[in-house]
C-alpha cells in the first residue's frame, strides 16, 4: 500500500526536476469544462488523460485546470487550450484517446488539431 | 442520471470549490449492517441563505446567469431517493454548507461508487490551494487521505503536479483496495 514515505521520496527526486516557477503567465493552460453537463459526457476521463500525458512526456509549463459550463452543453465534453501569444482553441466531444492527440500534436508539436476543432465539428454538421 | 457516485460527489464538490471554500470533506461511509452508504460533503465556504437551500434541490434554480437550469443536485437527491434512501442539506451564510445523501447499499438501483480515485485527482488538480479531505469507513475497515499531509511533506511542490497527482490517485486506490472497498 502507499505509503507516506513514498510521497517523502517523491519529493526528493522531484525537487531537483521540477523547476520552482514563480511566474505561471507563461503557462500554457488546458481547460476542461466540468460542470454537470462536461462531468456527465465524459470529463473526468478527459481530465485524466491531460494530466498522464503531460506526466508521461514531463511537459513543464502546461496547467491542466477546469472550468464550468460555457453554454454549448451538447457538444461537451469540451477543452479550451491557451497557449500564450496564440489564439484561444475549442476542443469540442473530446474523449481519453482525442486528449492524447492533442497533447502529441498541439502541445508538443505546436499544430492544432483542427478536426476536433468546434469550427471543424459545427462544420462537418451542417454538410 | 450520473452513472456512478463517484461522478455525483465530482459535481456536487465543484459547488463547494465555487463557493470559495479552503477546506473541503468527503465522508463516505458503508455499513452492511445498516445497509446503508451515507455520502456526506461539506465546505467552509461562503454558503447559502435559507431561501437558497428551499430552492436548491428544483431543477430550475440556479445562481448561475448563464442558464436557467442547475441538474447537479437534483441528480444527486434522485440517486438517493431511487435506493430508498435520503438527501439533506445544511448551510449557513459565512460558515459552510453541508450535504448529505443515504443510499440503500444493497438496492439494486444504486449506482455503483465507480472510479473515486479518478474524482480526487480532478478536484485536487485544478484547485491545489484547496484542501481536501477524504474519510472512507466500510464496517471495520477504513482509511484517511488528507491534503494537508500531503502538503507537510511536499514542502513547496504542488499538489497540482501530475506525478503528485499520479500517487494521490494510486494513494486512494490501494487504501480501497486493503478495505474491500468495492461497493
Amino acid at each position: 500500500m502507499k505509503s507516506l514515505a513514498e510521497l517523502a521520496e517523491l519529493r526528493e527526486k522531484m525537487k531537483s526536476s521540477v523547476n520552482m516557477r514563480q511566474d505561471a503567465s507563461d503557462d500554457t493552460r488546458v481547460v476542461v469544462g466540468m460542470a454537470t453537463c462536461g462531468i456527465a459526457a465524459g470529463a473526468r476521463p478527459v481530465l485524466a488523460a491531460f494530466v498522464d500525458e503531460v506526466a508521461k512526456r514531463k511537459l513543464q509549463g502546461v496547467m491542466v485546470t477546469q472550468t464550468g459550463c460555457i453554454g454549448i452543453c451538447k457538444y461537451e465534453p469540451v477543452v479550451e487550450v491557451y497557449v500564450p501569444g496564440e489564439e484561444k482553441v475549442t476542443y469540442v466531444l473530446m474523449d481519453p484517446e482525442k486528449a492524447a492527440k492533442v497533447v502529441a500534436e498541439h502541445l508538443v508539436n505546436g499544430r492544432v488539431v483542427t478536426e476536433y476543432t468546434i469550427g471543424a465539428v459545427q462544420q462537418q454538421e451542417h454538410k | 442520471m450520473m452513472p456512478e457516485l463517484s461522478l455525483n460527489i465530482l459535481d456536487v464538490t465543484q459547488n463547494s470549490v465555487t463557493a470559495g471554500a479552503t477546506l473541503i470533506k468527503i465522508n463516505i461511509d458503508a455499513s452492511t449492517a445498516d445497509d446503508r452508504l451515507t455520502i456526506s460533503i461539506s465546505d467552509n465556504g461562503c454558503g447559502m441563505t435559507e431561501e437558497q437551500v428551499r430552492n436548491v434541490t428544483d431543477p430550475f434554480f440556479t445562481s448561475r446567469t448563464t442558464r436557467k437550469v442547475g441538474l447537479g443536485i437534483p441528480f444527486f437527491k434522485m440517486a438517493a431517493e431511487l435506493t430508498g434512501g435520503s438527501f439533506r442539506i445544511g448551510s449557513k451564510v459565512g460558515e459552510g454548507t453541508t450535504t448529505t445523501a443515504i443510499f440503500g447499499l444493497s438496492s439494486i438501483d444504486r449506482m455503483p461508487l465507480g472510479d473515486l480515485p479518478g474524482t480526487m485527482t480532478a478536484l485536487i488538480g485544478p484547485s491545489p490551494e484547496i484542501d481536501f479531505v477524504l474519510t472512507m469507513d466500510f464496517d471495520e475497515k477504513g482509511f484517511v487521505m488528507d491534503t494537508r499531509q500531503f502538503r507537510e511533506i511536499l514542502g513547496g511542490i504542488s499538489l497540482s503536479e501530475p506525478e503528485v497527482l499520479t500517487y494521490i490517485r494510486d494513494y486512494v486506490k490501494e487504501n480501497m483496495a486493503e478495505c474491500n472497498m468495492n461497493f
